[in-house]
């Protein structure tokens, strides 16, 4: 591992077992299964993928909230797993969450929300404490005097912001951030995007974006990861992912973004749905919902490997898919 | 609006039946148990009974007023130890999930299943008759709803963003437990502690009608109703006072625990 990554998780796997009663062996869950990826200091990684493709088990083990299988995650130098020091770990990464209406604590004000986490990190002197409070809320771009206002009397736009201030009140070096616009009105969106990016440049932040919708990683990465049931289906630069996309499901998820202008991909679906990570289909586990297809993709699975500097597939037709425009 | 309503009716009523089983002694007119004169059986309300004569020609005002300390003492503290105990397994139970919610969930089912005055009155077979025994057998048989509501509460609320932020923030169990779970399954928790208590001041009744409760001459508002069963038709007033004393203590608590419900919960309150 390179000393200069903030994050660096390596050949990732978190497998859980699921059903299985007294007779029966419980199946395993493959989650998370072979996950590489690194974040530089103030890097933006998008991840993106559908629902249930391990995004956020993914988020838990680099929160140390979940073992892995197998790798490791090392986050600044340590390596996490539900034994190592949380606080510790609190102080490095911390997270933005989907809803904002189902992540702030009804029965706290904004200050306790922002308080209290400051007090459990050790900082006791109500001076610094309410400083530090009301210098976040300036910062996410709410007044101090906000600060003794229930959440039900922001609005979605406002909550995320306080989300937001939550997560940043101990300075974290990485923020994951869930879906952070996606529960939130378009008209929004924009607004609470630039924010994240402003705090980027203040704070010196790194970011790992999760989303299942490209149009938002794009405004927001220097690099993306696309995942597919637990694994990297195509890694690189925004630029390479976005204009010279080679996997089928970038290629898909790329012409799923609403824009009538830019996109020459034309009507590259995926059709069907996600396969079940309890029974992934022999070979790529894309090739079901593959237009492209072959006999060796239903054989034996692809490994992700270069296809250019800092791009990286998983497809065994890559080379030829690259000219293809569908 | 309603609120305010909510809590000075409560508020006042609770005031009421605390004031009494406090001063009880000194409102009475008579010794509830020594002054008891047949010739004076069975008398309806008037001047100078009140709330008329027993049985045994003994003031019901002046029993009303002593019984309130028994009723309320048991009806509290039991409901105290009930809530106590029904939310702490509960919630640890709703936030850990795994062997100790299957554990959690059996001892419920068996509380349910094995109806709980034969319960306490096994209780109070081993812990022997008195109003401390009382306390603790109906503190220890009626947690089950309680139990319930707050695991099904706390299954919801583990869920919920704040909680795993407040995870990810580095707060430990015991401190999520206290801080985020707790504050959101308050509101079914009081009212059911303030339900339950009308249930354990009848529970009190039928036991001391077994003999195992308060001794029969002492006076409480349960067992007072179960002596007054036989002449409900023909002296309405035995019952109805005891009955009446019951029924405002928990009208009160209800009306106080609903309004506390509402002040505790931020949403309810209006917009600064």
């Amino acid at each position: 591992m390179a000393d200069t990554d903030l994050l660096a998780i390596e050949d990732l796997a978190v497998h859980f077992p699921v059903g299985g009663g007294m007779f029966s062996q419980p199946q395993m869950l493959r989650a998370v299964d072979g996950v590489s990826l690194r974040i530089r200091p103030g890097e933006s990684l998008g991840l993106v993928g559908e629902s249930g493709c391990g995004k956020s088990t993914l988020a838990l083990s680099i929160l140390g909230l979940v073992d892995p299988t197998r790798g490791r995650v090392v986050v600044d130098g340590t390596a996490v797993g539900t034994d190592t020091d949380r606080l510790a770990v609190a102080r490095t990464v911390q997270m933005v969450f989907q809803d904002p209406y189902a992540s702030l604590n009804p029965r706290q004000t904004v200050r306790r929300t922002l308080a209290a986490p400051l007090r459990l990190h050790g900082i006791t002197n109500s001076g610094e404490v309410a400083d530090r409070v009301a210098e976040m809320l300036r910062q996410v771009g709410l007044r101090p005097d906000q600060a003794d206002l229930y959440p039900h009397e922001f609005s979605g736009g406002q909550r995320q912001r306080i989300g937001i201030a939550r997560a940043l009140i101990l300075k974290p070096k990485l923020v994951i951030c869930d879906e952070p616009v996606s529960a939130l009105d378009v008209s929004i969106r924009a607004q609470i995007i630039n924010l994240l990016l402003e705090l980027q440049a203040e704070m010196g932040l790194s970011y790992l974006m999760i989303s299942h919708d490209l149009g938002v990683v794009e405004h927001m990465s220097d690099k993306v990861a696309v995942m597919y049931l637990g694994r990297i289906v195509e890694t690189g630069g925004w630029r390479e992912i976005f204009e010279r996309p080679r996997h089928p499901y970038t290629r898909a998820l790329i012409a799923a973004i609403p824009d009538p202008l830019t996109r020459a991909l034309g009507r590259e679906k995926a059709h069907g749905e996600v396969p079940s990570p309890l029974n992934p289909p022999p070979g790529c586990t894309f090739n079901p919902r593959c237009p492209h297809a072959i006999d060796k993709c239903r054989a034996s699975p692809p490994v992700l490997s270069p296809i250019e500097e800092g791009h990286l597939v998983s497809c065994w037709r890559a080379e030829e898919l690259s000219t293809v425009r569908a | 609006m309603k609120i305010q309503a909510n809590l000075a009716i409560g508020g006042g009523l609770t005031a009421l039946a605390l004031f009494v089983g406090v001063f009880g002694p000194w409102l009475a007119h008579t010794d509830p148990i020594m002054d008891a004169n047949l010739m004076n059986a069975e008398l309806s309300p008037s001047a100078e009974f009140w709330f008329g004569t027993d049985q045994q020609g003994r003031d019901i005002w002046s029993r009303v007023m002593y019984g309130a300390q028994i009723s309320l003492t048991v009806g509290i503290g039991s409901q105290l130890i009930n809530t106590a105990i029904g939310t702490t397994l509960g919630v640890t139970a709703g936030y850990w999930g795994g062997w100790w919610d299957d554990f959690v969930n059996g001892l419920t089912n068996l509380m349910l299943a094995i109806p709980s005055l034969i319960f306490a009155l096994a209780i109070m077979a081993i812990l022997g008759p008195g109003l401390t025994s009382l306390m603790i057998a109906l503190g220890l048989t009626n947690w089950s709803y309680t139990c319930r509501i707050s695991r099904a509460q706390a299954l919801a609320v583990r869920t919920q963003g704040y909680v795993q932020a407040a995870r990810v923030l580095g707060y430990g169990d015991v401190r999520i437990m206290f801080t985020q779970i707790l504050p959101n399954t308050l509101g079914p928790i009081i009212v059911i502690a303030t339900l339950g208590m009308g249930g354990t001041i009848l529970a009190e009744a039928a036991l001391s009608f077994l003999g195992l409760g308060v001794r029969p001459p002492a006076p409480s508002w349960g067992s007072m109703l179960s002596d007054a069963r036989e002449t409900i038709t023909t002296a309405p007033w035995l019952s109805l006072f005891p009955g009446l004393a019951i029924f405002i203590t928990v009208l009160g608590l209800n009306l106080l625990g609903d309004g506390l419900r509402d002040v505790l919960d931020p949403q309810s309150r209006s917009r600064r």
